[in-house]
């Protein structure tokens, strides 16, 4: 098995704005098996970072244990990164967002590490708002471990063995939106035309942005019965397609009317919503539910961005925290001394 | 959508042979990839029989070839330097073990006779085609050897004379008849013989001369035509040549001129060319290797006299010019206007070009010719001529070219010959190429073949000490790689042959091939026109010459497109895919010959 990628990239690679080019931003070759839906969402991230021309060194990746937690390593070799503990990547990504908040995070977790382990601490991710980006590679099933049924499992999906699972799924994008996120979406790892611009959303959103991601285990996984196969989940997707413009960017392109939704972000970017016929509001958070539950009765898998709050308030705004990371701050601005207690002490006699 | 593309047929064989960019840029189809990856594993013999079976003179042709197989090499465009195959050749030969067990000899005679008139390569492949199958081959030819061209105008400092008698012989000992020193004035006279075929490849041997310009008659005595001097100078008719040499013209003879004359005797050597060094017809390292031993090329210089005192050549004058292209990039030379440039000199060869000549074929034999003195032949296929029993090959057939084109030449003449007396039209019906395409999947994520390509540079051939080479007319320049050294070249070979197919059945659109494809050569993408699909790409297909490779529809509706182009095969592609639509197939591709497939793809 090919343990390295050969150094040689295409000779006429676009560059972006930066003047790197896409392979600037590829990891490691993936150890994962081959045709997992873990490396195309790899790639998705990879073609995101590129595409929003966001510096690699400026980009921190976190993650938790299991398939997906391996991810980082195998997209942007040349931003930061942290392999935390099992389900408690949601603890590192806080403090570090609140350490530095100029970085872009980019939280990788699975099934397993989010909706069992890591559910106490992913609610309270939401809760508090961190800015960052929170992508589930969900399969359903614990892959690393021969494929046991997974909490986001759906009720009767039959597992590689036979066994068919009796327990209602998790469903992380409903739960998130319950919960109050900022920005939830949903997608498929099959689906780059539609994954790779709600990255760059997400990356550009200020505040809590989730991806659902379902991405078929195409070793344990991907069999007849299963629903959350690549067969499964193309028959019942219902894709809401969208495109990203960047605050830079003018935007040249006409749609017909009535066709498309914009949504301007915080930092003046554009998400331009494609739906033939639709008055689904990205904006109404009860309706995003009426939505998702609609599609689950209907046995659709309803993919693109399903709320999004472009005007929240993160983590480090609702504390009142510094407006420079830490690592900029000098000695007498973290520690101001002596005269200053003595001020404030006086201010509070 | 008007005209999308069909899904690419890869049972036409034509297909995955253009992939082997090299292969299908050798005349003679050379399985090149094949071969080096024998002598990366050191069975140096099994990679000399690969070439021998294709190109007849692997030991020649390593040193010599004109490797039109370089410039089109995959490596070169994915990095700067091409694999250097001609001198990879050079190693199988200069390592091989004893092959002479391992070529075939005369066949049962089946009682025809073939004339070959000439010695060269081109002759000598009929021979060796015709040979096993039991032809009784007599060949003419007016030199005391055989080889032709190879023996008489390629000096003997660049191909030694014993490598060349090596591979004439492989052939003269498969029972053929040389009659040498023997000079075919009459084309009519052989017909006239009991031939059941004549096969001509005499060569374009008429050097170009320049009869008009002013003293050519008055400085005679020391004005040469370069072929015929070189030719002197291989058989010990010319031992020496004056202090100060101009040798007119700018292709590889001119290069042989000059460097020969740097061994006789020649101290102040220049090659004087009309037009600019760029556009020079000599390969760029020949041209090196002038300069290399201390040859000066004056370009953008035309010759107007003969300068001659007392009867004896003195030197010449020249008229600076620069050159100017029209829209339609036509060149002209155009004076500068400066005063004409006058070069001292004792010695000037005139190396301007070659011709063919055909003084000896009488308009009773039937064979008619074109307004450029070349015979009118059927197609490049066939070499048939317009009298049915006369086949052409090399450079008697279109005019000058090199050895590797005579070879190929060679074997397609020689499968018309057989046709022919057989009784069979050697338009219709003629033999496919041999063609086998195998997986090269040895366990669950394994290649036969070292995959993944290495970073090494190209590195050049050592050469001997500049003063020892220039003191003698047989030192063999060039030292040819070391075993080592041939190894890490080998290794640069990015398996072009290891072909990437796809079955589209059995494609679960994962995108993991076009994710993990490390030069972005795998789109999946909604079908269109040609040119649309080409700008559609990860990367667009801009490089038209190369072609794509494109699925049937997928169930997604998208198809698989791959540009050819600059794809590694790594064989990336193949390991990620979890359902084996992606394979690494060998694919093995000898041209159509008259005598049995000799040498099958290594295992």
């Amino acid at each position: 098995m090919s343990y390295i990628k050969p150094k040689f990239r295409h000779p006429r690679l676009p560059a972006n704005r930066l003047g790197f080019t896409v392979a600037d931003y590829d990891g490691a070759i993936s150890t994962l098996c081959a045709g997992c839906g873990h490396d195309s969402i790899s790639a998705a991230i990879r073609n995101a970072c590129f595409e929003s021309s966001i510096p690699p060194h400026r980009i921190a990746k976190v993650s938790g244990i299991g398939c997906s937690s391996k991810m980082p390593t195998y997209f942007l070799g040349k931003s930061h990164g942290f392999n935390s503990v099992h389900g408690r990547m949601p603890s590192v990504a806080t403090g570090a967002s609140l350490a530095n908040r100029d970085l872009t995070y980019i939280g990788v977790s699975g099934d397993g590490d989010t909706a069992s382990i890591g559910m106490g601490q992913f609610i309270h991710l939401i809760r508090r708002n961190v800015n960052m980006t929170y992508i589930v590679a969900n399969n359903g099933c614990y892959g690393l471990t021969k494929g046991q049924d997974s909490a986001t499992a759906d009720l009767g999906s039959v597992a590689k063995g036979g066994a068919v699972n009796p327990f209602e799924g998790i469903d992380l994008a409903s739960l998130a939106i319950l919960q109050g996120a900022s920005f939830v979406a949903r997608s498929f790892s099959g689906d780059k035309g539609q994954l790779e611009p709600l990255i760059r959303a997400a990356m550009a959103h200020k505040g809590f942005a989730f991806i659902d991601v379902v991405s078929p285990c195409v070793t344990f996984n991907n069999h007849v019965g299963s629903t959350k196969s690549y067969t499964e989940t193309r028959e019942h997707l219902d894709a809401m397609p969208l495109d990203f413009v960047p605050m830079r960017d003018e935007i040249t392109t006409q749609y017909a009317e009535g066709t498309t939704q914009n949504v301007t972000l915080h930092d003046g970017s554009v998400i331009h919503l494609h739906k033939a016929d639709s008055s689904y509001r990205t904006d109404d958070r009860r309706a995003a539910m009426d939505s998702v539950q609609q599609a689950d009765e209907d046995g659709r898998i309803l993919t693109g961005l399903l709320f999004l709050d472009p005007d929240s308030q993160d983590l480090n705004q609702s504390l009142n925290l510094a407006t420079r990371p830490l690592n900029e701050l000098g000695k007498d601005e973290l520690c101001p001394g002596s005269k200053v207690l003595k001020s404030i002490n006086e201010g509070l006699r | 959508m008007e005209d999308p593309l069909k899904p690419t047929d890869t049972n036409d064989p034509e297909y995955f042979h253009k992939v082997v960019d090299c292969q299908f840029a050798c005349p003679a189809h050379t399985p090149v990839p094949e071969y080096i990856r024998l002598i990366a594993q050191e069975r140096y013999t099994d990679a000399y029989m690969i070439n021998w079976e294709s190109n007849v003179f692997p030991g020649v042709l390593g040193r010599t070839c004109d490797r039109p197989c370089e410039p089109a090499c995959r490596r070169g465009r994915v990095e700067e330097e091409p694999v250097a195959i001609c001198r990879l050749k050079r190693v199988a030969a200069d390592f091989k073990g004893d092959v002479k067990g391992l070529m075939p000899g005369a066949g049962p005679k089946n009682g025809k006779k073939i004339a070959l008139i000439g010695g060269g390569p081109a002759s000598l492949t009929v021979a060796r085609d015709l040979a096993p199958l039991g032809y009784e081959m007599h060949l003419f030819d007016a030199q005391e050897k055989g080889g032709g061209f190879m023996r008489s105008e390629i000096p003997t400092f660049r191909l030694p004379v014993e490598v060349l008698d090596e591979e004439v012989n492989y052939v003269l000992d498969m029972g053929v008849h040389a009659h040498f020193n023997t000079y075919v004035d009459s084309l009519q006279s052989v017909l006239d013989k009991d031939y059941d075929a004549v096969f001509v490849g005499c060569g374009a041997p008429r050097g170009r001369d320049l009869p008009n310009l002013p003293g050519r008659t008055e400085a005679g005595a020391n004005i040469h035509i370069g072929l015929d001097w070189l030719a002197s100078v291989a058989f010990d008719h010319i031992k020496s040549i004056g202090k100060r040499v101009i040798v007119l013209g700018g292709g590889n003879t001119a290069m042989d001129c000059c460097r020969t004359s740097r061994r006789l005797g020649g101290e102040d050597v220049k090659v004087i060319v009309r037009s600019p060094f760029e556009d020079m017809k000599a390969s760029p390292w020949e041209k090196e290797d002038a300069i290399h031993e201390g040859i000066p090329i004056l370009d953008n210089h035309v010759p107007k006299e003969f300068v001659h005192k007392d009867g004896k050549l003195v030197g010449m004058t020249f008229e600076k010019v620069e050159a100017q292209y029209d829209k339609d990039g036509k060149r002209s030379l155009v004076p500068t206007g400066e005063d004409l440039v006058h070069v001292a000199c004792d010695d000037v060869l005139i190396a301007i070009g070659q011709e063919n000549s055909f003084p000896w074929i009488e308009k009773s034999t039937g064979v008619r010719f074109t307004s450029w003195g070349t015979p009118i032949i059927n197609d490049d296929e066939t070499f048939q001529s317009t009298n049915k029993k006369v086949f052409f090959g090399g450079d008697a057939a279109f005019g000058p070219a090199n050895i590797i084109t005579a070879v190929a030449h060679g074997h397609k003449a020689a499968v018309s010959i057989d046709m022919y007396c057989r009784g069979l039209d050697p338009e219709v019906g003629r033999p496919d190429p041999h063609v086998t395409l195998v997986s090269q999947k040895m366990g669950i994520h394994e290649w036969s073949y070292d995959s993944i390509p290495v970073t090494d540079k190209r590195e050049a051939v050592p050469l001997v000490d500049l003063e020892q080479a220039l003191k003698s007319k047989t030192l063999e320049v060039e030292l040819g790689f070391d075993a080592e050294t041939a190894f890490v070249q080998a290794e640069r070979c990015l398996n072009c042959d290891a072909q990437t197919v796809f079955t589209e059945s059995a494609c679960i659109e994962c995108d993991a091939c076009t994710d993990i494809c490390p030069t972005s050569c795998i789109s999946f993408v909604e079908n269109a026109e040609e040119p649309e699909l080409r700008q559609n790409l990860l990367v667009p297909a801009d490089n038209a010459e190369q072609d794509l490779y494109v699925s049937g529809e997928l169930p997604t509706g998208k198809v698989m497109v791959k540009d050819e182009d600059v794809c590694l095969h790594c064989g990336l592609c193949a390991e990620r895919c979890p359902t084996a639509a992606w394979d690494m197939q060998k694919f093995y591709y000898t041209m159509a010959k008259a005598a049995p497939v000799l040498v099958e793809a290594a295992e």
